[in-house]
């Protein structure tokens, strides 16, 4: 399994050159499985970039773990919707109210963005994504409501040899007097249960949790206290604060590789890079 | 890297609602049970430690058949309330919230007039999770 990094930031692009090692592109990944199945995980302004290495005609699935607009803010740009061969399936959190498209529709249309969804040259469809387990073409995908504001899923893929699992906007910590845990009530575990990379929200430091309890984010050392007590083998930082700059991330992740001590590989979420698990 | 392949062997997480719901009850002062969607016992807070005479530590989790054996509700009556009667046995039954007043004994023998409201919880896409009961003792009238 391939899994690329296109947008590692989180709440807004923050492109610069105070930014530039750890990237300014919001919440994007790409999973390829061994079969060439592809899913692309939220969309956030780093799927411009990745749909523009799609030449040839395709399935590509796009699984949004919520709507918040760093997630959903590069969808318009993303070229393989404008192209009538491709066949693009965007799954996302359900609703008992409104539809999936109803819901895109609101930021996807005039007069916030110039085309309309219904206007989109791809065959375009839109699902809810079923809580537990389905198929996309080789691979399984696990979808689990996670902590954090509104609707929120976290994705656990796995090609039947690796598994990956994904929580870029995850506040496990939330009402909670220490973590971790127990597992049995710990948000996000099962997902991260034993994966081979955890890619995790890691937005803030212990000080400015403080100050954000209920935003939906974790601290660093909130995701290296769930790999750990997930058995996850390898956590990859993420959604990164748009005010911390790299040495600002770099100094972070050196507290996480600290807490992490030998228990689990603690790595920096960096935009373009590709892990092979 | 070997990993883990399809299957998941470590799934042991309740869902997200209910870890919610229980950190909510955490924090309140007003008695709470929280159930699965099956009736069986997943946690009561501090305050209804009070009115069940015992500590959830001590107690733990329960199955829905060993939780009715430990405490029991009769009516206004006195009589015993049937096994599919609890205002929680029905909340999660029939989908509904559920207001009752009752006797309770608890786990330590003592018998309280309280009243009941429970309410199912229902997660993403509408499913049941399980439900939750508050108690509120019953004032004089």
């Amino acid at each position: 399994m391939r899994v690329c990094l296109w947008g590692t930031r989180g709440s807004i692009a923050s492109a610069g050159p105070e930014t530039v090692r750890y990237g300014g592109n919001t919440a994007c990944a790409e999973v390829e499985g061994r079969d060439g199945t592809i899913v692309v995980l939220d969309a956030g302004t780093g799927v411009r970039r990745v749909g523009n290495t799609y030449h040839e005609p395709r399935r590509l699935d796009i699984l949004l773990t919520h709507l918040h607009m760093d997630h959903i803010q590069g969808l318009g740009f993303f070229a393989p919707l404008f192209q009538k061969d491709f066949e693009v399936h965007v799954w996302g959190p359900p609703s008992t109210t409104q539809d999936l498209r109803t819901r895109l529709t609101r930021y996807l249309s005039p007069p916030l963005f110039p085309v309309r969804l219904r206007d989109v040259a791809a065959r375009l469809e839109l699902h809810d994504a079923p809580m537990g387990r389905f198929e996309i073409g080789g691979l399984a995908v696990t979808a689990q409501t996670v902590i954090h504001p509104g609707q929120t899923l976290g994705y656990r893929i796995s090609d039947g040899e690796s598994a990956m699992a994904y929580l870029p906007d995850h506040e496990p910590a939330l009402g909670v007097d220490e973590m971790p845990t127990s597992a049995d009530w710990t948000s996000g575990h099962d997902l991260a249960a034993g994966v081979d990379l955890l890619v995790h929200d890691a937005q803030y430091t212990a000080d400015e949790y403080a100050q954000r309890v209920g935003w939906g984010h974790s601290r660093v050392s909130d995701a290296v206290d769930l790999a750990r007590m997930s058995g996850a083998r390898r956590l990859v930082t993420f959604h990164h604060d748009p005010a911390h700059n790299d040495e600002t991330l770099d100094d972070m992740l050196a507290g996480a590789q600290a807490r992490a001590a030998d228990a689990l590989e603690v790595l920096p979420g960096r935009e373009g890079q590709t892990f092979r698990i | 890297m070997q990993g883990t392949g399809w299957h998941n062997p470590h799934m042991a997480q309740h869902d997200v609602g209910l870890i919610l719901m229980r950190q909510l009850a955490s924090g309140l002062d007003v008695p709470m049970l929280l159930a699965d969607e099956n009736g069986d016992l997943l946690f009561f807070n501090e305050p209804a430690e009070v009115l069940l005479g015992q500590r959830f530590d001590d107690v733990g989790e329960l199955p829905l058949d060993e939780r009715r054996a430990m405490f029991a509700f009769r009516d206004e009556a006195g009589n015993p309330v049937p096994p599919d009667q609890p205002p929680l046995v029905v909340a999660l039954r029939e989908r509904r919230p559920v207001h009752r007043r009752v006797w309770m004994r608890g786990f330590d023998g003592t018998d309280h007039e309280i009243e009941v409201t429970a309410f199912p919880l229902l997660g993403g896409g509408g499913h049941l999770i399980g439900g939750v009961a508050m108690f509120w003792v019953a004032k004089k009238a």
